[in-house]
C-alpha cells in the first residue's frame, strides 16, 4: 500500500478547504454572570473574523440575551426552539451578522420553557448546522440544569469562563465532572472533551495586592490547560451598551485578550498578556521602591 | 520597608485563605463525584435491611466507596445505640 487508507479516502472525496470538519465548542461556567455571552460574543465573532465560517447558538431558553450583546435584537423573528419544533426552518431562524462576514446568529427564544429543548432535536439542528458551518459556539446558561447539560451534551471542546473567585472555582470544578461525565463523548466512550480555562474579570492590581486569586491559583486547583485571561475591563460594558461584541473594539485590553485567545484556539502560540501588573503599585510609586 | 510589608503579607492571606479553602472542598467534591449512581439507593436498602433486626435511623449508616488503585472498597459503617450493641 503507497497511501494510508485515510489519505485515499480524502483524496476520493473533496479537499480539506471544501470539507471542513466542524467543531461545536460550548461555553460553559456553572456558576451566573462570569461572562459567557460576552466570551460566546467575542470568540464567535474572532472565529469568523478569521475566516471561519461560524454561528453562535443561544441555549439560555427563556433568557435570551445573545441577541442584545450581539446587536441583532431587532432581527429576530424565529428561535431554535421554533427549529427544534419544526416551526420553522434554519434559514428562517439564522440572523446573518452585519459586521462580520461568516457569521451567524440563532437566538434562543424567549418565553417557552426550558423542556423545548430535547436531546434528539438538539442534535438534529446541530447535525444540520455542522454541514455548513466550520464552529458552533454554545451559549451555556449558568446553572447545571438541562439548559446547561444541553449545551454542553455534544461539545467537541469546552471553554470554561471562569472569575477569579471561590465560588465561580468551584462550580467550574463542577462543570468539569459533568463534563467528563454526562456528555455525548463519555457516554460513548469517545476521546474526551478538550477543556481549556478562560479566566475573566481579572485584575492584575488585586491580585498583586493578595486580594484575588491569580492565575497560577486557578490553574492549580482546576488543572486544565489555559486559554487565556481577559482582564476585568470598562470596555466590556461599552461594547455591550453598543451591541457589538467587544472583539471588535481592538484598541480595548478586553477585545485584545479575547483576539489572542481566539487565535490561541485556532492553535496559534501566543504569549499571555494581562496578566501582569500595568503600572507599579500605589505604595511603590510614593516611596520609589523597585 | 517594615511597614510595606506588613500591609502585603496581611493582604496576600485573602487569596491564599481562597487558595486552600478551594483546595480542601474541590478536592472533597471529586472524591464524591466519582461514587457511582446506585450508592444512595445501596444504602437505603442496607438500612430497611437491618431495621428488621435492630432500630436504626438513616444517619447511623455510613456507605463509602474507596478507589484504591486496581480495586474498590465498599466500607459499611452502621453505629449502633448503646443498649444495642450488646444483644
Ligand atoms: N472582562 C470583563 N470586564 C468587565 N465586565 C465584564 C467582563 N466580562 C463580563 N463582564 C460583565 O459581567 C456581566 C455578565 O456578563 P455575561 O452576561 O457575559 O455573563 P454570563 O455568564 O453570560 O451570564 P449568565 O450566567 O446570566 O448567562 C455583564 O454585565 C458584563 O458586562
Ligand atoms: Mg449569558
Amino acid at each position: 500500500m503507497s497511501s494510508p487508507p485515510l489519505a485515499n479516502l480524502q483524496n476520493a472525496n473533496k479537499t480539506k478547504e471544501e470539507l471542513p470538519l466542524t467543531e461545536i465548542i460550548v461555553i460553559t461556567s456553572g456558576k451566573g454572570g462570569v461572562g459567557k455571552t460576552t466570551t460566546s460574543a467575542a470568540l464567535g465573532t474572532g472565529l469568523a473574523q478569521k475566516g471561519h465560517k461560524t454561528v453562535i447558538i443561544d441555549f439560555d431558553v427563556g433568557l435570551r440575551n445573545l441577541d442584545l450583546i450581539m446587536g441583532c435584537e431587532r432581527r429576530v423573528v424565529y428561535d431554535f426552539v421554533n427549529v427544534i419544533n419544526g416551526e420553522a426552518n434554519l434559514n428562517q431562524a439564522l440572523i446573518k451578522d452585519k459586521r462580520t462576514d461568516n457569521l451567524f446568529i440563532l437566538p434562543a427564544s424567549q418565553t417557552r420553557d426550558k423542556d423545548a429543548l430535547t436531546q434528539e432535536g438538539v442534535q438534529r439542528v446541530l447535525e444540520e448546522l455542522k454541514k455548513d458551518f466550520e464552529y458552533i459556539v454554545c451559549d451555556s446558561p449558568a446553572g447545571i440544569e438541562k439548559g446547561a447539560f444541553m449545551a454542553m451534551y455534544f461539545a467537541d471542546r469546552a471553554i470554561i469562563v471562569t472569575n477569579p473567585e471561590v465560588s465561580s472555582v468551584r462550580d467550574s470544578d463542577r462543570i468539569l465532572g459533568l463534563l467528563q461525565s454526562k456528555t455525548y463523548r463519555a457516554e460513548n466512550n469517545q476521546p474526551p472533551i478538550q477543556e481549556h480555562l478562560l479566566l475573566t474579570r481579572y485584575n492584575p492590581d488585586r491580585v498583586d495586592l493578595g486580594e484575588m486569586l491569580s492565575v497560577e491559583d486557578v490553574e492549580d486547583i482546576l488543572a486544565i490547560k489555559l486559554l487565556g485571561v481577559i482582564p476585568e475591563s470598562k470596555s466590556v460594558l461599552k461594547a455591550s451598551n453598543q451591541g457589538a461584541p467587544v472583539i471588535l473594539d481592538d484598541e480595548s485590553d478586553a477585545g485584545q485578550a479575547y483576539d489572542d485567545a481566539t487565535r490561541r484556539l485556532l492553535g496559534e502560540e501566543v504569549e499571555q498578556r494581562f496578566i501582569e501588573k500595568a503600572k507599579q503599585g500605589i505604595f511603590k510609586r510614593m516611596f520609589g521602591v523597585r | 520597608m517594615a511597614f510595606l510589608d506588613y500591609f502585603r503579607t496581611k493582604q496576600k492571606n485573602s487569596a491564599n485563605l481562597a487558595k486552600e479553602r478551594l483546595q480542601i472542598i474541590v478536592a472533597h467534591e471529586r472524591s464524591t463525584r466519582e461514587q457511582p449512581d446506585y450508592l444512595p439507593a445501596l444504602q437505603k436498602d442496607l438500612i430497611e435491611v437491618i431495621s428488621k433486626y435492630v432500630a436504626i435511623s438513616q444517619d447511623q449508616v455510613c456507605v463509602n466507596l474507596e478507589k484504591e488503585g486496581e480495586y474498590s472498597v465498599l466500607e459499611l459503617n452502621i453505629t449502633f445505640p448503646e443498649e444495642q450493641a450488646v444483644s
